[in-house]
C-alpha cells in the first residue's frame, strides 16, 4: 500500500509536468541521477535520510503509543543547540568522550523538550500533547534565533552563527574516498543503530508491549494494571530523545555550527515518513532515503531538466494524500463493521487493520 | 401473499459465507421472530433488508414487487424501518428533532408539515406529537434525548421509523438494553403495532421474549434459516435445540461445594462517580472461597461504581477493601492483579481486550512482565505462544489460531479469551461484570461452566450480573443493589423472584415492615 502512494505520487507528479509541457522522463531522470547518479550522490542521499530516520523513529514511537508528536521540529533545535553547545566548549576533550557527551546532551534536550514537558501535561492535567508539542517546537526554533542572533550561543563577528564544533567532537565522514565531498559520516551508522534498537525495543521486551498497548487501548491497558501516565510521557520521552539525536547527528556530522537559516524541515518531513512507513521502523529506513532522494534529486532536476525543483513538494503532497486516504479507507471499512475503532488516532498511527 | 418475502439470499465477506439461502415471509399485522446464536447471520439479513448491504444472489420483495437497495435511504423510502441495538439519536437534540431529521427538507407539506427551506420547529413538534399519540406511544416532543431514559430513547427510535412511513418494522436485540417494565411496556407496544396491522421483526437469542411477544419464528443457524414455525407449536427445549443443532442445558447444575473462609471483605464503601456523584454509599459484603456471590440490581444503582472500586480503577471515598485480611483499598490495578484479583470487564472490546493485539497478545496483556510472557523484560514469545496455544485448546476459542486478532473472534469467543487470561491466573477472587451479555445459549453455557469450575476449585467468584436468571441460576448468595446501597443479601435457596424483584426497586424494607 505504501508502495502504491509512492507510485501514484509519482506518475501523477509526471502528468503534472506533462500538462506544464515539461518531459517527465527527463526530469525523473535528471531527479534519479542526483539522488544516486555517483558516489557522491548516494552519500549525500543517504546523508539527507539519517536525521529523517531519527526523528522519523521518535514520531513512530509515539504514534504507536496513541500520542501525536508534532514538535519533532523544536525538539531536533534544541538537540542541536545542545550539541553544538557541548561541542564548541570542551575543546580539548579526547573523541570518545566528546562525541557521546554531545550527543546525550542532545537527546537529554529533545527528551525533555518534547517529551517529558509535553508527556507530564498530558498526563496529569490533559493538556494535549499536539498543541503542547507544536507550540513548544516554536518555542525552541525562536530560542535558536535568539542564541545565535546576538545571543549567548553568537560566535565573535557580525555574521548570526554558532562558533564551530571541536574536531573532537565531530563525527568523521564514512569512506571518503569512495563517497567524495559527500556529508555522509558515522551519523548514518547511528541512525541504523536507532532502528535496530526501537524495533527490538518495540517488538521484543515488555516495554515495547505496554507502550503499543497503551497505544491502541488506553483502557483496556488500564484495565490490564498498566500506569497509563507513565508510558505516556515515556513514549514522548523517547519520541523527544530521537529527534533530538536528529539534530545533534546533523550538526556534529554535517553542519557543525548553528547558523540561522532554520530551515531544516527534517521534524516536518518526519511526520511524512512515519506515515509512509507505517510506523514499521525498518519502513522507516526506506522511507526516509525515499525522502531524502527527492529532496537530493531535485537540484539537479531543475538544473538538468528546468523543472523546479518544487516539483518535488508536488510530488509529496501527492503521496501524503494517497497515503492519508489509504488510512481513511481503512479507517472507514473498519468503523462499517459492527466494533468500534478504537480511537481516531488509529487512522494515522496505522493501527486500522487492512481492508478487506 | 406475505408482505415481506426474503427469497434464497447470500452474502459472503471474502471467505466467510454470512448469508446462505435464506428464506423469510413476514406476514402483514404478526411478529416475526428471528432467534439465533451469536454469528449465526442475523445481523448481515438485517443489514441487506436495510440497504447496508447488498445481498450477492436472491430477492428482496415488499407486496410482491422486488426491490434492490442501493443505499439504506432506499430501503426507508420502501418502507423499511429499522431500530438498531445502538440507538441511532443525536443527544443533544429534542425528540421532535432527531425525529424529523432527514425528512425535514422533503416539503411533504401535507403530512411532514415542513416546507422547503425553513424548518419549523414548532410544526415539526406538533406532527411527531400528533402521531405518537395517535400510535399510543406518547412521547413529550420537546424533551432533549439525552435526558430520556433507555427505554423512552428505544420508543422515539419507533416512532422514528413509523414517522418515516415504515411499513415493516424490525427490531434489533431490543430488550438487550431494557429493565423487565421496559421490556413489558415495550411488548405492549409491539402488539399494538400489529393490531395497527404493522409487521414487526424481533430479532433476539431470548427463548422467552420470543415465546412472550412473537407468533412466527425463524430460527438461523450457520448463516441460514433452519426452521420457520408458529410460536405456540415450539417449545423453549426445541427451539434452543434448532438453534444450537444439540441439546442444551438451560439450568446450571451446580455441585455441592465446601464454602470456606472469606476472601474479600468489603465494609462500608463509599465510591462516587466521574461527575462526582457518590453512587456507591455504605456497602458492605464478604465473598468466601468456593462461593459465587450474586450482585442483582438494575442498571445504574451503583454496581459499576463498586466494582471499579474493588479492582482498583476507582478511588475510594470512604469504607474499606480487604482481600484475605490485607487492606488493598489504595493499592493500584497492578498491586490488585499481583495479590490475585481477576477481573472480566463488562464491556470486553472497550476494557478487556486490544482487537487489533493477537490472541497469544492479548493472552498476556496483565502479567506481561511475568514468566512465560517474559524474562528481565524480554518477551519469550515461543513460551508465550506455547501457552497461549494451550489455553486456546483448552479454553475451546474458536478458531483455534493464536496469531488471529481479537476483533475478528466472535463476541463469545472473545470472552473466552478473557476468561482463559483471567482463570490461568489462578486468582483468588474473579470479579465478572455481565460476563455473558450479547451472547448466545451455547457460549452462555460455556461461560457459566468456567465460572462453576472456579468455585469448586474454592476460589471465590463476584458476580455482577442484569440477567436475574443468570444470578438464580449461578449464585449461592444474592445481593442487591439499590440506589447505591446493598438493599439485601439473601441466601440463593430461599430466595423468590418476586422477593428480588422488590428489593430492586427499593420495596424491600417495606415487605418487611409490612410482614
Amino acid at each position: 500500500m505504501p508502495l502504491y502512494a509512492v507510485l501514484t505520487g509519482l506518475i501523477l507528479g509526471g502528468v503534472i509536468m506533462a500538462i506544464a509541457k515539461y518531459n517527465p522522463f527527463a526530469a525523473y531522470a535528471a531527479l534519479f541521477s542526483g539522488a544516486f547518479g555517483s558516489p557522491t550522490a548516494i552519500g549525500n542521499t543517504l546523508a539527507g535520510a539519517v536525521p529523517l530516520i531519527l526523528a522519523g523513529l521518535g514520531i513512530a514511537v509515539a504514534f504507536r503509543t496513541g500520542l501525536f508528536n508534532i514538535g519533532a521540529e523544536g525538539q531536533y533545535w534544541v538537540g542541536a543547540m545542545a550539541a553544538v553547545w557541548v561541542g564548541y566548549h570542551f575543546p580539548t576533550m579526547p573523541w570518545i568522550v566528546h562525541v557521546p557527551l554531545a550527543l546525550g546532551a542532545a537527546m537529554l534536550a529533545g527528551g525533555i523538550w518534547g517529551g517529558v514537558i509535553p508527556g507530564l501535561a498530558k498526563a496529569f492535567v490533559g493538556a494535549h500533547e499536539v498543541i503542547t508539542t507544536m507550540m513548544m517546537s516554536y518555542i525552541a526554533i525562536l530560542i535558536a534565533h535568539f542564541m545565535v542572533e546576538n545571543g549567548p550561543m553568537m560566535a565573535p563577528g557580525y555574521v548570526p552563527q554558532s562558533p564551530t564544533v571541536a574536531a573532537s567532537a565531530t563525527l568523521p565522514p564514512i569512506l571518503p574516498t569512495v563517497f567524495l565531498n559527500s556529508n555522509l559520516s558515522d551519523a548514518f551508522f547511528i541512525a541504523v543503530a536507532a532502528i535496530v534498537v526501537v524495533h527490538i525495543v518495540l517488538f521484543h521486551t515488555t516495554l515495547g508491549y505496554k507502550l503499543r498497548a497503551v497505544g491502541f487501548n488506553a483502557r483496556a491497558a488500564r484495565y490490564a494494571g498498566m500506569n497509563v501516565p507513565l508510558y505516556t510521557v515515556l513514549a514522548l520521552g523517547v519520541s523527544g530523545v530521537l529527534a533530538g539525536l536528529a539534530g545533534g547527528v546533523q550538526l556534529l556530522g554535517v553542519d557543525f555550527q548553528l547558523t540561522d537559516t532554520f530551515q531544516s524541515g527534517y521534524g516536518y518531513t518526519a511526520i511524512v515518513v512515519a506515515l509512509l512507513a507505517r510506523n514499521n521502523p525498518i519502513g522507516i529506513f526506506f522511507a526516509s532515503v525515499f525522502f531524502a532522494a527527492l529532496s537530493a534529486g531535485s537540484q539537479i532536476m531543475q538544473i538538468n531538466a528546468g523543472v523546479s525543483a518544487n516539483m518535488t513538494d508536488v510530488i509529496t503532497g501527492i503521496i501524503i494524500f494517497f497515503v492519508a486516504t489509504d488510512r481513511l479507507y481503512g479507517y472507514w471499512s473498519q468503523k462499517m463493521r459492527p466494533h468500534r475503532p478504537s480511537s481516531t488516532a488509529a487512522i494515522i498511527s496505522g493501527k486500522g487493520e487492512s481492508p478487506q | 401473499m406475505a408482505l415481506l418475502e426474503i427469497r434464497g439470499l447470500c452474502k459472503s465477506f471474502a471467505h466467510v459465507v454470512a448469508n446462505a439461502d435464506v428464506y423469510l415471509d413476514v406476514e402483514a399485522g404478526t411478529t416475526h421472530a428471528i432467534l439465533g446464536e451469536n454469528g449465526a447471520g442475523k445481523s448481515t439479513l438485517i443489514k441487506m433488508i436495510s440497504g447496508l448491504y447488498r445481498p450477492d444472489s436472491g430477492e428482496i420483495a415488499l407486496d410482491g414487487a422486488v426491490q434492490h437497495f442501493a443505499s439504506p435511504r432506499d430501503a426507508i423510502l420502501a418502507g423499511i424501518g429499522v431500530v438498531h441495538q445502538h440507538f441511532m439519536l443525536i443527544p443533544a437534540m429534542t425528540v421532535a428533532e432527531n425525529i424529523v431529521l432527514g425528512t425535514e427538507r422533503q416539503g411533504d407539506a401535507a403530512t411532514l408539515r415542513q416546507s422547503r427551506l425553513l424548518f419549523n420547529r414548532k410544526r415539526a413538534a406538533a406532527s411527531v406529537q400528533e402521531l405518537s399519540e395517535s400510535l399510543g406511544l406518547p412521547i413529550d416532543p420537546w424533551a432533549k434525548v439525552e435526558t430520556l431514559s433507555v427505554g423512552m430513547q428505544q420508543r422515539v427510535e419507533i416512532v422514528k421509523a413509523l414517522y418515516r412511513r415504515a411499513r415493516v418494522l424490525i427490531l434489533d436485540e431490543p430488550t438487550a438494553v431494557l429493565t423487565p417494565q421496559e421490556t413489558e411496556e415495550l411488548f405492549a407496544v409491539i402488539r399494538k403495532l400489529n393490531q395497527d396491522g404493522i409487521p414487526v421483526i424481533f430479532i433476539s437469542h431470548k427463548l422467552d421474549e420470543v415465546r412472550a411477544v412473537a407468533s412466527t419464528v425463524t430460527v438461523m443457524r450457520a448463516g441460514k434459516t433452519v426452521r420457520t414455525a408458529p410460536v405456540a407449536d415450539a417449545t423453549a427445549a426445541q427451539l434452543a435445540n434448532w438453534m444450537v443443532g444439540r441439546d442444551v442445558i438451560l439450568q446450571s447444575r451446580k455441585e455441592e461445594v465446601a464454602v470456606g473462609d472469606s476472601v474479600l471483605e468489603v465494609k462500608n464503601l463509599r465510591a462516587s462517580d466521574d461527575r462526582k456523584t457518590e453512587k456507591v454509599r455504605g456497602v458492605s459484603f464478604s465473598v468466601r472461597r468456593g462461593e459465587i456471590f450474586g450482585v442483582a440490581g438494575i442498571d445504574g444503582n451503583g454496581q459499576t461504581e463498586l466494582v471499579e472500586a474493588i479492582v482498583g480503577l476507582r478511588k475510594v471515598n470512604g469504607g474499606s477493601v480487604h482481600l484475605l485480611d490485607r487492606d488493598i483499598g489504595h493499592m493500584s490495578v497492578g498491586e490488585r492483579i499481583a495479590r490475585g484479583i481477576a477481573y472480566v470487564p463488562q464491556d470486553r472490546q472497550q476494557d478487556g481486550l486490544i482487537l487489533s493485539f493477537s490472541i497469544a497478545e492479548n493472552l498476556q496483556l496483565r502479567e506481561v512482565s511475568k514468566a512465560p510472557f517474559s524474562r528481565r523484560g524480554w518477551l519469550t514469545r515461543a513460551a508465550a505462544r506455547k501457552r497461549a496455544q494451550q489455553l486456546v485448546e483448552e479454553f475451546d476459542v474458536r478458531p483455534p489460531v493464536i496469531d488471529a486478532s481479537a476483533g475478528s473472534l466472535s463476541g463469545g469467543n472473545q470472552q473466552k479469551v478473557i476468561l482463559a487470561r483471567e482463570m490461568s491466573r489462578n486468582p483468588e477472587l474473579l470479579v465478572a461484570v455481565q460476563p455473558t451479555r450479547g451472547l448466545d445459549v451455547g457460549a452462555i453455557e460455556g461461560i457459566h461452566r468456567y465460572l462453576l469450575q472456579l468455585r469448586a476449585e474454592g476460589r471465590a467468584i463476584l458476580l455482577v450480573s442484569l440477567e436475574l436468571d443468570e444470578i438464580l441460576s449461578l449464585a449461592d448468595r444474592i445481593g442487591v443493589m439499590h440506589a447505591g446501597e446493598m438493599a439485601a443479601v439473601m441466601d440463593n435457596q430461599n430466595v423468590t423472584r418476586e422477593s428480588l424483584g422488590l428489593a430492586m426497586t427499593g420495596k424491600w424494607s417495606e415487605k418487611e415492615a409490612i410482614s
